[in-house]
C-alpha cells in the first residue's frame, strides 16, 4: 500500500488524478529562488517558454540571460557567473545541454567547481511527438559519471519544485532532469525531500521484491506494485530521486528486504539510475536484478503512452519483470 | 585607467620579460618531456605588462572582490603564467620546477581551485571568453568596476564556442571585457592560414560589434598604450589583435610551429639560454 507516513497524493490512483509536467515545478522552484535568492540568475538557449524559465525572465529580466541556440557558450557564461558569487542555472533541453555541451560543462562547472545548475528538460521517450533526437535517454549516465556530481530525477511537479530549490544548497553543479508530458502528481507539499536520500512509496511486510524507480516513472512502478497486490504479490516500491549521491544505506537495506530488486526508467539501461544501484549492489548485496528502460535502441515519434508501451516501460512491462526476477531468485 | 609608462618602467619591463623567458625555458626542462614552448615565449612581453603594470591585484590577497580578473582561454600556454605569477609574488619561484608533476599545484593545463590567482580552469579550446562573458556580467550585475581581459589565440578561433561567445558579448556591450588575442599563426598541425584560415580577422569581430585594435605583440609599450585605448570605450566589448612571434627570443624556435608543444631538450635549452642571457645583457646596455 501506499506509504501514508510520506503524506503522499490520496488520489494517485483516480482516473481524474491531478496531471502536470516536471517542468512546471522548474518554474515554480525558480520563481522562488528568484524572490528569496539575489545571487540566483537564469540563462537560457532559445528555448525560455517551454523549459518555464519564462516566468523568471519576466519578473527579474536583469538577471536573465538568452544566450540564442549556443549551449556550449551558455554553459560556459554560466561557469564564469559561478565562480563569481552568482547562482547560475542553465535551462535546455537534455540532449543539447548536457548532451551537446557535455564537455564544456565537464570542464568550466565540474572540474572548475562553478556553481552552475544544469536542467535539463524533454528527458525520456516521454518527450513523444518530437522524435528521438530530442528525447533524451542517456543524460542521467552522461551527468552520473562526474566525480563529485549531484543528479536529481524528481518524480513529479511537486517534487521538481523542492529539488530545484535543493540544488541551491551546495555550490557546485547539479543536474535536473526534467520531462515534456504531464504525469501524475504522486507527492503533496508535506512529502519529505531529502537528496542522497530514497523513499519507500510504497510498503509491505513481507515483500518479494524491490522495485527502484527515478522520475515520473515512479507512477508506472506504483501503478504495477498495486496490479500486483491485488494478485496477493507483494513489493517495495522505492522512489530514487537521487541518483547521485545515491543512497547507499536506504538501498541495501530495502534490496535486503526482499533479496531481488527490479529498475525502472525513462532512459538506456545502460549507465542509468538501474546501472548505479547495480554497481552498488554487486560490491555489497549480489542478488537478481531486472532493469525497466530503453534495451540498446533509440525510441521514436509517438505518444508518450504508445511509447511506454512499445519499448517495455508501462506497469504491464514492470509486472513482467517483478515475476521474471522471482524466478532467478535462489 | 592604466598609467603610462615611464621610459625607466619600460626598460624594467623588458628585463622582467627576459627573464621570464629564460625562466620558461628552465621551466620546461623539468618536465620530462612534455609541455608547450612557442606560446609561453611569445606571449611573456603581454603577461609581464599584465602582471606588472596593468593589472588591479594583489599577490597576496588573490581573492580581492575588486581585482581584474586575468583568464587564459588557451590554456596549454599556462608556463608563462605560472612564470609571470611567481615573479610578481603569488608563489615562490622554486615551486615552478613542479609544473606537470604528480602532486603540484601546477596542472599540466590550469586548474583554478588548484591554485589561488587562476579565474578559471582551461584547456579544451574555446570556452575561456565565454566564461570571461559570464564574469564580466556578474560585475556589471554586482555594479563592479573590475576588467575581465580574457587572453586567447588564433587557432582556438576554429572552435565555435568561442564566436558564439563573441556574438554574446557584443549583444551585451560589455565594454569592460578586453580580449588580447595571441594572434601567433601557428598551431599543432601547422600554420594557422594553412589549417583553417581566419583572415580576414579583424573585419569579422568588427561585424560582431566589437571594438577592435590590431597591434604587433612582442612591445611591451606598444600593448600598455593599446589597453589604455581600450578603457576609453564605452559601449563595445574590446578585443586587442596581438600579433606575436611565437618562439619569441630564440632564434632556431622562433615562427616555427614545430615548437608548438614540445619542450627543449637539454642542449636545446642551454642555447636558448645562451641567446635570452645575451639579449638581456643589450637591454642592460641600452
Amino acid at each position: 500500500m501506499l506509504n501514508q507516513n510520506l503524506k503522499l497524493n490520496p488520489k494517485l490512483f483516480d482516473e481524474d488524478v491531478t496531471q502536470e509536467p516536471t517542468r512546471a515545478g522548474f518554474g515554480t522552484g525558480l520563481m522562488h529562488l528568484g524572490e528569496t535568492n539575489p545571487n540566483v540568475v537564469v540563462l537560457s538557449a532559445d528555448l525560455t517558454g517551454s523549459t518555464q524559465a519564462n516566468k523568471f525572465a519576466e519578473k527579474f529580466p536583469e538577471r536573465f540571460f538568452q544566450t540564442g541556440v549556443a549551449e556550449q557558450n551558455m554553459a560556459a557564461v554560466a561557469a564564469g557567473l559561478g565562480v563569481t558569487g552568482k547562482i547560475a542555472f542553465i535551462s535546455s533541453y537534455a540532449t543539447f545541454s548536457p548532451g551537446k555541451n557535455w564537455e564544456t560543462i565537464r570542464t568550466t562547472a565540474v572540474y572548475n567547481e562553478a556553481n552552475v545548475k544544469i536542467a535539463g528538460h524533454h528527458s525520456g521517450v516521454m518527450t513523444g511527438p518530437d522524435g528521438a533526437t530530442h528525447q533524451a535517454t542517456e543524460d542521467i549516465a552522461i551527468t552520473r559519471c562526474w566525480p563529485n556530481m549531484h543528479v536529481y530525477v524528481p518524480c513529479d511537479a511537486i517534487e521538481a519544485k523542492k529539488a530545484t530549490i535543493a540544488s541551491t544548497n551546495i555550490n557546485t553543479a547539479v543536474y535536473l532532469r526534467y520531462s515534456r508530458d504531464k504525469t501524475p502528481i504522486i507527492t503533496t507539499d508535506e512529502t519529505p525531500f531529502k537528496v542522497g536520500k530514497v523513499q519507500t512509496f510504497w510498503v509491505n511486510e513481507n515483500p518479494k521484491v524491490t522495485i527502484f524507480a527515478t522520475g515520473y516513472m515512479l507512477y508506472y512502478a506504483l501503478l504495477a506494485a498495486k496490479e500486483l497486490e491485488e494478485e496477493k504479490l507483494q513489493v517495495l516500491v522505492v522512489n530514487v530521486a537521487t541518483v547521485k549521491p545515491l543512497d547507499n544505506e536506504g538501498i541495501i537495506q530495502a534490496a535486503r528486504d526482499s533479496q531481488a530488486v527490479v529498475t525502472v526508467e525513462d532512459h538506456q539501461v545502460e549507465g542509468g539510475m538501474g546501472s548505479a544501484i547495480a554497481e552498488l549492489l554487486a560490491k555489497t548485496t549480489p542478488l537478481p536484478i531486472e532493469f525497466i528502460g530503453l534495451q540498446n535502441t533509440f525510441a521514436e515519434s509517438g505518444t508518450p503512452k504508445e511509447l511506454i508501451e512499445k519499448y517495455g516501460m508501462d506497469a504491464k512491462a514492470i509486472k513482467e519483470a517483478v515475476k521474471r526476477v522471482i524466478r532467478r531468485k535462489s | 585607467m592604466v598609467a603610462d609608462l615611464p621610459q625607466e618602467k619600460i626598460k624594467e619591463l623588458k628585463l622582467k620579460a627576459n627573464a621570464a623567458r629564460q625562466l620558461v625555458i628552465e621551466t620546461l626542462t623539468q618536465t620530462g618531456g612534455s609541455g608547450h614552448t612557442a606560446g609561453p615565449l611569445g606571449m611573456a612581453d603581454i603577461f609581464t605588462a599584465f602582471y606588472f603594470h596593468i593589472l588591479n591585484h594583489d599577490p597576496k590577497k588573490p581573492e580581492l572582490p575588486d581585482r581584474d580578473r586575468l583568464i587564459l582561454s588557451n590554456g596549454h600556454i599556462c608556463p608563462i603564467r605560472y612564470v609571470s605569477m611567481a615573479q610578481a609574488g603569488y608563489f615562490p619561484l622554486e615551486e615552478l620546477k613542479t609544473l606537470r608533476h604528480l602532486n603540484s599545484r601546477l596542472q599540466g593545463h590550469p586548474h583554478r581551485t588548484a591554485l589561488p590567482g587562476l579565474e578559471t580552469t582551461s584547456g579544451p579550446l574555446g570556452e575561456g571568453l565565454s566564461q570571461g562573458v559570464g564574469i564580466a556580467l556578474a560585475g556589471r550585475l554586482d555594479k563592479k568596476d573590475y576588467y575581465t581581459y580574457v587572453l586567447t589565440s588564433d587557432g582556438e578561433h576554429e572552435e565555435g564556442n568561442t564566436w558564439e561567445a563573441a556574438m554574446m558579448a557584443g549583444k551585451e556591450k560589455l565594454h569592460h571585457l578586453i580580449q588580447v588575442i595571441d594572434y601567433n599563426n601557428i598551431q599543432i598541425d601547422g600554420k594557422v592560414e594553412d589549417v583553417m584560415p581566419l583572415e580576414p580577422f579583424r573585419a569579422k569581430y568588427d561585424a560582431f560589434n566589437w571594438h577592435t585594435i590590431d597591434i604587433p605583440g612582442n612591445d611591451i609599450e606598444t600593448f600598455v598604450k593599446a589597453i589604455q585605448e581600450a578603457q576609453t570605450v564605452t559601449d563595445k566589448p574590446i578585443i586587442i589583435i596581438a600579433r606575436t612571434i611565437p618562439g619569441k627570443g630564440v632564434s632556431f624556435m622562433e615562427n616555427d610551429y614545430r615548437w608548438h608543444g614540445v619542450p627543449p631538450k637539454p642542449e636545446e635549452a642551454e642555447k636558448a639560454l645562451a641567446e635570452l642571457k645575451a639579449e638581456e645583457e643589450k637591454i642592460k646596455s641600452e
